[in-house]
């Protein structure tokens, strides 16, 4: 983890509301791992205050990318950034995806809204795989390519029924796990809290191993003031882990649902 | 070189600057040098461990932000076992910040750690997260509370006794004579303000305890205003705290009568807040041909 003050390379809209960053740092690209993120000060100033975290999109030979969606003034300000502009990074931060142990099992990706963002680093070091984007409209859908480049079969769902399935990622899930039989699976998620949760109900007594990516609200970003907590099951209760330093990526039968 | 050092008790710190409590921790010694700060303060412990508040903990806010953290900690036995080798290692003097439901609780905690080579106390009683026992509110908004824990904490340690004072009250001058009065060594001034915030959308509040402690650049006007207050009123050293994020902020509370500072929400922003005070203060005294003593209070009001 470094405090870098770095150039943005390259600042684009993807699909309206929905930016990529490039950050030429060997450091960043060396140290970063598939599902850690990244925190960035959007502004020299007091308000917006705090850092913004964005999963680490892709891991290129020279620097990373960041994949964001526009949310409110933070974002909004990094938006109108240009190549060449300064960027203050905090970086890699918290642990990624186990990408070692899936032993033959098929991948599957599934990624809800901007919770795509860093599947793709995923798909790009473990190749070809299941992938499934939920997005509420066709003019949402992020990142088919780079997953197809991959030769990944990619599903999409939409919430209007736009593109692809109408309805959740979690239905597209369901019918590809009846479709694939007995081939043994691992899942890697990501999206808003809802659907994580309802990918671990179908996915959990089928006994499918998964390992999810969560979203907070972080202050720090590096486990120091304890608030971005997530519910974890320990012996005979619960606790509190942090979603910054513990994770952002548990695997589902860890998290007190 | 210029002379930075200054005497809080019994302490004597090098510099002012520290990191305030549960805003820093040793996973900051890979940004900054920790070091370099004039006193390392832990996180507030409690006697048993805390399992704090539920999310969501922090919400932004203009210019600043409200926390709902709960004094998560993992109380002071494990404070000691786990913890305290490893910030030894940065030779700075150690703060240590306690809280308790009870001026029994304070006690025990203290004589517990009285067994450890621990330099100061901070006696946390102001955190708004936190239900009191037999108080309404918090601590230290009762001069009485104050007394009866500080006088109770002060019969257990001759250490050096910081009370940590609560900004949430309508006349900070009678909290600051009330722990002077007790027996504490130097005032922290101050802790956070209660705050909430809410999303119009979901009509829910913003934070999962529903109200919390507002920090950050928004609220440092009215935290120098109470350090002036009460720098009027006690003769033992005051450390300011409230909004600092630069060396600026920092001159501002010292000149107020502030004899150092702690740095709060400053690191969650920017990692390397505190070692860039220390060198801009070493700068301001450097142009000012002046060591720190002479700017500690120098506030013109004539």
């Amino acid at each position: 983890m470094k405090q870098l003050k770095l150039k943005i390379a390259k600042n684009e809209k993807m699909v309206p509301g929905f930016f990529k960053m490039r950050i030429i740092s060997p450091y960043l690209a060396k140290a970063s791992k598939p599902g850690q993120f990244i925190t960035v000060r959007c502004e020299d100033d007091t308000d917006p205050l705090l850092r913004r975290p964005f999963g680490i999109h892709r891991i290129l030979p020279d620097g990373i990318e960041a994949l964001y969606e526009v949310k409110g003034k933070g974002t909004e300000i990094l938006s109108r950034k240009r190549s060449g502009d300064d960027v203050d990074i905090l970086g890699p931060l918290g642990n990624g995806f186990d990408l070692q142990k899936m032993k033959g099992k098929r991948p599957v990706i599934i990624a809800g809204g901007i919770g795509v963002a860093p599947m793709v680093a995923v798909a790009e070091s473990i190749g070809a795989s299941d992938v499934i984007i939920g997005a509420r409209t066709k003019g949402h859908i992020l990142c088919e390519k780079d997953f197809k480049k991959l030769g990944s079969r990619v599903i999409i769902a939409t919430d209007d029924g736009s593109r692809g399935i109408k309805g959740l990622s979690t239905d597209a899930l369901k019918d590809l796990l009846k479709k694939s039989g007995d081939e043994e699976r691992v899942i890697f998620a990501c999206g808003p809290n809802p659907m994580l949760k309802a990918v671990w109900n179908i996915a959990g007594p089928l006994g499918i191993e998964c390992q999810f990516s969560f979203e907070e609200h972080m202050a720090c970003g590096v486990g120091a003031c304890l608030g971005c907590p997530i519910k974890v099951k320990e012996s005979g209760g619960h606790e509190y882990k942090m979603i910054c330093k513990d994770g952002p990526v548990f695997r589902g039968e860890r998290i007190a649902w | 070189m210029v002379d930075l050092s200054v005497k809080i008790g019994k302490l004597r710190l090098k510099n002012p600057v520290m990191a305030a409590s549960g805003t820093f921790g040793e996973v900051y010694g890979e940004l900054v040098d920790i070091s370099a700060l004039g006193a390392y303060v832990a996180k507030t412990i409690t006697f048993n461990a805390r399992q704090g508040n539920p999310a969501p903990r922090v919400c932004e806010t203009p210019s600043g932000m409200l926390n709902s953290i709960g004094l998560e900690n993992r109380g002071v036995e494990y404070f000691i076992k786990e913890r305290l080798a490893g910030i030894r290692k940065y030779k700075v003097p150690i703060i240590v910040s306690v809280a308790g439901e009870s001026a029994e609780e304070f006690a025990s905690i203290i004589k517990r750690l009285e067994r450890e080579r621990i330099d100061a106390y901070e006696l946390n009683l102001s955190c708004p997260n936190v239900k009191h026992g037999r108080h309404i509110g918090l601590i230290a908004q009762d001069d009485s509370a104050i007394k009866t824990i500080v006088k109770k904490v002060r019969r257990v340690t001759k250490r050096t006794m910081i009370a940590k004072l609560s900004p949430n009250v309508t006349d900070i001058t009678l909290m600051a004579k009330a722990a002077e009065d007790s027996g504490a060594d130097a005032l922290l001034v101050a802790n956070t303000f209660v705050g909430m915030s809410i999303n119009i959308d979901t009509k829910r509040p913003r934070l999962g305890n529903v109200v919390g402690g507002l920090s950050g650049p928004a609220i440092r006007p009215i935290a120098l205003r109470m350090v002036y207050q009460a720098r009027k009123v006690v003769s033992i050293p005051i450390i300011g705290c409230g909004g600092i994020m630069n060396y600026k902020d920092a001159l501002e509370f010292i000149i107020a009568g502030a004899s150092a500072v702690q740095v709060g929400t400053a690191n969650f922003v920017n990692p390397k807040a505190t070692e860039e005070i220390i060198t801009g203060l070493e700068r301001y005294l450097k142009k000012e041909k002046a060591g720190i003593k002479d700017i500690i209070g120098s506030i013109r009001t004539a």
